[in-house]
């Protein structure tokens, strides 16, 4: 199991409660569940790395727990109970400090909490009004928060003052015949470098808030097709925002000037969460489908494509390589190295004999490589 | 630049399509089409001697290629021993008719103002389906009428849209909150137009006969057909509804059968005929604008390919 898991460098959780590891390399997909038994009750809602090392998985379920899952060793740890199933789903997930002891969760309700290791009652509780679709902690400032949700404009709340919200958007002006415009946000991301948030709607709207600027209305307004956006990413460079819709149709916007720089195109069902990887220029996909897929974002192909037997709700990519090619330069080096530190180092033989496994693999890819140089 | 390679000379022949002359043209093509047919059954002739001649030891004969054959394996195929998915069907929206706890309760109605076929193909249909009522739309909303039917115990609410006074598609919603499906109807048959037809369909609940749904998609599409039926067929009416899939296209008949000894049976075709195919699978009860769609006809995408099928 432990094996498996950690061989796996994309995360899913389904509406089965399975959580799925895929590993591109190998090109297998393993379930991991916590009962023998499956339920609809385990359904999972939210997932995020436990710690900065991506050795942990917190998994935000349905019945109101948060379980911790070990991608060293392959099982479920730990199980917290955090809030009543009947305030609503899990809207949102975070950690506090680095190794998982704090926890920040978010439920339909509105209610922000921060959980402790050690007490089953939260140690602060923030009111984020009602309906609240999403919560996202910003990556620089662990203390800062945003919520949005469904006639819930966003707001930015520091977890030091629980009382008021650091920043409320307004909404939009009336539109030409004086109607007040309805207002559903989906989706939050924080862009790096700057204080800016970006949130996409469910009319099918994208906006940029810029916290720093006294305008409290949307800096940049951008529209993408007729259907709700569900969910919404950043890739690493920051000018750009990967958004999804209910109908399937996902779309690389351009956040300079709102424009579309194309359409990835392959998914057949409503896409419930994506990723793009932190270095590499992908974005992970899942959705209603139960199909995990893979686009460049460079080309915007589609690269890889996997059938997961069950509905998908969210997704979370490791920051390690996806593919093995990653590997294959790293493996040539501590294969050189290892050829040398071989003969010293003879008496911590269990040690040396993962990394004689790695030394097999690459060893095996170099053949390969090599045949393939000889046929051409 | 690829040359070819010298001493190959082609005949010099005339392209048929270069006389300009019609009926100097039409007999030229008539004579080569007549010259390759008498190739072919020479060709034929001569193959049946050669099977002939080798009697026992000839290879065994080809088996045509067709598009159901060549069809490209879809991995979404479902594996009948897969528990992650049997459990995922057993705790679907259906589950609680595939447990035996409600019946069903159809309500069929048109899109407004229903005119010509459609109103008759309404009938028909309530006929066929047992404990159905069809009712006018006076032009009320259907995300209003949702919730009435839900408190009215209704399973099931199918709307015909129309256009021309033909019908030409379907909406089909599982009621307490389950999926909603959109169909394009075409080559509706009425009872009237049936030739060699039997009387009209009686009371008795009919059995369900589903073929050809073998993605995760189609067992879908094909429990929700299933449960628009009561469990139990009734067989002393000896009727069956068939709901047969082909190249994504489902072919509904409906039949008496009757068995003239154990191994004949003589079928009369009753009720409607209709083929629908799917456009769009969306989660939850009827909302095309803000709904989640499970499943989206993307024509672009996946009509390129001649030998992938969804269903």
């Amino acid at each position: 199991m432990g094996e498996q898991s950690r061989l796996c460098s994309v995360w899913l959780g389904s509406e089965t409660g399975i959580l799925k590891g895929v590993s591109l390399s190998h090109k297998q997909a393993f379930n991991f569940s916590n009962t023998r038994q499956l339920s609809r009750d385990q359904e999972i809602r939210a997932l995020c790395w436990g710690d900065p090392t991506e050795t942990e998985l917190l998994l935000g379920i349905v019945d109101g727990t948060v379980r911790t899952f070990s991608t060293e060793k392959g099982i479920f740890t730990e199980v917290r109970r955090c809030g009543d199933p009947e305030e609503g789903c899990f809207s949102g997930l975070a950690v506090l400090s680095g190794s998982g002891s704090t926890l920040l969760t978010c439920v339909d309700s509105g209610k922000v909490r921060v959980w402790r290791e050690d007490s089953s009652e939260p140690v602060t509780q923030i009111d984020a009004g009602k309906n609240v679709c999403k919560m996202r902690q910003s990556p620089v400032q662990p203390n800062r928060v945003a919520t949005g949700g469904k006639e819930n404009g966003l707001k930015m709340w520091d977890l030091e003052r629980p009382e008021k919200p650091v920043f409320t958007a307004k909404n939009l002006r009336d539109d030409y015949l004086d109607l007040r415009r309805p207002h559903w946000v989906r989706d939050i991301a924080f862009i790096p470098d700057s204080e800016k948030v970006v949130t996409c709607t469910g009319f099918h709207q994208v906006h940029v808030f810029d916290p720093s600027s006294p305008q409290r209305r949307p800096v940049l307004e951008a529209e993408y097709g007729e259907y709700p956006l569900t969910a919404l990413s950043l890739p690493s460079s920051g000018t750009s925002v990967v958004v999804g819709n209910t109908q399937g149709q996902m779309a690389l916007l351009d956040l300079r000037k709102g424009l579309v720089r194309g359409c990835m195109k392959g998914l057949s069902g409503g896409v419930r969460a994506l990723q793009c990887h932190a270095s590499q220029p992908l974005v992970a996909s899942c959705g209603l489908d139960r199909f995990l897929r893979i686009h460049s974002l460079e080309d915007r192909k589609l690269l890889h494509k996997v059938y997961l037997k069950s509905r998908l709700n969210c997704v979370l990519l490791s920051s390690r390589e996806l593919q093995g090619e990653g590997e294959g330069p790293t493996g040539e080096e501590e294969v050189k190295e290892e050829e040398d530190a071989e003969d010293e180092v003879w008496d911590s033989m269990e040690r040396v004999e993962e990394k004689v496994k790695r030394k097999a693999i690459g060893d095996e890819e170099e053949k390969e490589k090599k045949k393939k140089k000889g046929t051409d | 630049p690829k040359h070819t390679p010298p001493g190959t000379t082609f005949p010099p022949t005339f392209s048929v399509s270069e006389i300009k002359n019609k009926q100097r043209r039409h007999q030229m093509f008539m004579k080569l089409k007549q010259e390759k047919r008498k190739q072919k059954m020479q060709l034929k002739k001569k193959r049946r001697k050669e099977r002939e001649a080798l009697g026992d030891k000839a290879p065994p004969k080809e088996v045509p290629k067709t598009i159901e054959n060549q069809r490209v394996f879809d991995e979404t195929t479902v594996d009948p021993e897969d528990e992650e998915i049997a459990f995922d069907e057993g705790t679907d929206e259906f589950s609680a008719y595939f447990n035996g706890l409600t019946n069903p309760k159809v309500l069929i109605t048109t899109s407004d103002r229903p005119r010509g076929r459609v109103v008759k193909f309404c009938e028909q249909l309530a006929t066929v389906i047992p404990n159905a009522h069809v009712y006018y739309r006076r032009g009320l909303a259907l995300k209003r009428i949702i919730p009435q039917c839900i408190a009215r115990d209704f399973t099931y609410l199918i709307v015909i849209n129309q256009d021309r006074q033909t019908p030409n598609g379907l909406v089909l919603c599982h009621l307490p909150d389950g999926p909603t499906a959109h169909f394009k109807v075409s080559s509706v048959r009425l009872q009237k137009e049936l030739k060699r037809r039997g009387k009209a369909p009686t009371e008795h609940s009919p059995e369900v006969i589903l073929n050809n749904f073998s993605t995760r998609l189609g067992h879908t599409i094909g429990r929700l057909f299933a449960a628009l039926f009561p469990q139990n067929p009734q067989f002393v009416g000896r009727q069956v509804a068939t709901f047969h899939n082909q190249r994504d296209f489902i072919f509904f008949r409906f039949h008496r059968y009757i068995f003239k000894n154990e191994k004949k049976v003589g079928i009369q075709e009753l009720g409607p005929r209709f083929t629908l195919k799917l456009r769009s699978l969306q989660k939850g009860t009827f909302d095309s604008k803000y709904g989640e769609f499970e499943w989206v006809l993307k024509r672009h995408e996946m009509d390129a390919c001649r030998r992938k099928f969804q269903l």
